[in-house]
């Protein structure tokens, strides 16, 4: 039962994808713009990053070793077509708004990561249970990084307005910057260094050591 | 011609793939820490980028648009929803064939390339080139374009971090910001940097 919960619970802070594997950056941060599409675009990463490691995990012990790496590529590709179809049939207006970022899960290396690293190793629950983990350690950060630029550069949270725009007779002017790309890797920077200083044990040592020369040494 | 030249710039500057579509991330990190290295990346990513591009935008007129088989007697056939596997496929299998051909005929260059060549299948910058060349409806000339590029976008972009980096040891950073961190924020400002770009037209 403790295994079970350290699985699920590890990696929402103390080993996020995100902030400390370095994984599954590329095809999120386009998405943080507004809060629903990141939401769906979480939701719909999390579920390929369960299953996916549930159905590799299921047949970890018949997969030719040479050939694993095209293996797990075409289920977690079937599973997104699947994911891709889906939202285009009940959520048509979001989709496209994602575009192309719900085909390029497939390459999210969050999903092939935990796939080769964990679910070829473990059980099919406990691999399910990892990717639920992963995911959505991945949607907290989608989703604080997405809430903060909503709210400063849109002013609203779901589409609803919560600071009155100056554009529109309140008094909140808006922060066009937040909209921009550059925005979404600042956040996340200062998020990263939001999260080391709370665990130190996270932060990284540098590759060259500035020595601060004592008085006591020099002479 | 002048098109060209201008889908060139628009694809390798305004709207790079790793400074304004976050696209190739995890790798663009990992492998900036040194120059050398990163150059290398660079060049294997514009070739197979170079390749892939036109190569699936051949898969999927011929094979996988609305009403393309009918070549085949099949008017009505609209595959376009197996578009993502097929394109993994090529991406993967040409990836495989290139480390084969490189390490036959050029064992110089697949030295060099060596590892960074499998890494490129799980780029999402080369999936994600293919995937903007299907959604903007290039044709055959437009993509091969559009695939240099992009590539050679996302090399430039990552050859300079490489450059920034390595400066960037010697400097005192703060401790929580110690190298992911500090990336980030360089990569906002480098963003911000290659913004200045947008707008421009021949």
């Amino acid at each position: 039962m403790a295994e079970t919960r350290k699985v699920l619970i590890d990696p929402l802070v103390d080993n996020n994808p995100v902030t400390l594997q370095v994984l599954g950056i590329c095809s999120a941060l386009a998405v943080t713009t507004s809060l629903m599409p990141a939401l769906i675009m979480c939701v719909a990463l999390t579920s390929v990053a369960a299953l996916s490691n549930a159905a590799i995990s299921s047949i970890r012990s018949r997969i030719p070793n040479n050939i694993r790496i095209i293996v797990q590529m075409t289920i977690i590709a079937s599973l997104v077509i699947v994911t891709d179809q889906l939202l285009r049939a009940y959520a048509f207006e979001t989709s496209k708004q994602l575009s192309v970022f719900v085909g390029l899960i497939i390459t999210n290396c969050i999903v092939l990561g935990r796939a080769e690293a964990f679910a070829m190793k473990n059980g099919v629950g406990l691999s399910f249970l990892d990717g639920l983990g992963n995911g959505l350690g991945y949607s907290v950060i989608l989703l604080i990084v997405a809430t903060v630029r909503e709210l400063f550069g849109a002013g609203s949270l779901f589409g609803f307005s919560v600071l009155p725009l100056t554009s529109n007779g309140g008094w909140y002017p808006a922060n066009g910057l937040m909209l921009l790309p550059p925005s979404a890797f600042f956040i996340i920077g200062l998020l990263i260094w939001a999260v080391r200083s709370w665990k130190k044990e996270q932060v990284e040592r540098a590759d060259y050591q500035i020595h601060e020369v004592h008085r006591t040494e020099v002479f | 011609m002048e098109a060209y030249v201008n889908l060139f710039i628009q694809a390798a500057f305004v709207e790079n793939l790793a400074l304004a579509f976050f696209l190739g991330m995890c790798t663009f990190l990992a492998v900036s820490k040194r120059v050398e290295t990163a150059i290398g990346l660079g060049i294997a990513v514009v070739v197979v980028q170079a390749i892939t591009v036109p190569l699936n935008y051949l898969v999927y007129s011929v094979f996988l648009k609305d009403g393309a088989l009918a070549w085949a007697g099949l008017p009505d056939v609209d595959l376009s929803f197996l578009g993502l596997v097929s394109y993994i496929g090529v991406i993967a299998a040409l990836v495989q064939i290139l480390e084969m051909l490189l390490d036959r005929y050029f064992p110089a260059l697949y030295n060099a390339l060596g590892i960074f060549l499998p890494l490129i299948t799980v780029n999402c910058a080369i999936l994600g080139g293919t995937l903007f060349m299907v959604e903007r409806q290039y044709d055959f000339g437009q993509s091969v374009v559009y695939g240099i590029g992009s590539g050679a976008g996302w090399a430039i972009a990552l050859i300079a971090l490489a450059g920034i980096r390595e400066k960037l040891k010697y400097s005192d950073v703060p401790d929580g910001l110690q190298g992911l961190g500090i990336t980030f924020i360089i990569v906002g400002l480098m963003s911000l940097g290659f913004m200045g770009f947008s707008g421009i037209q021949l």
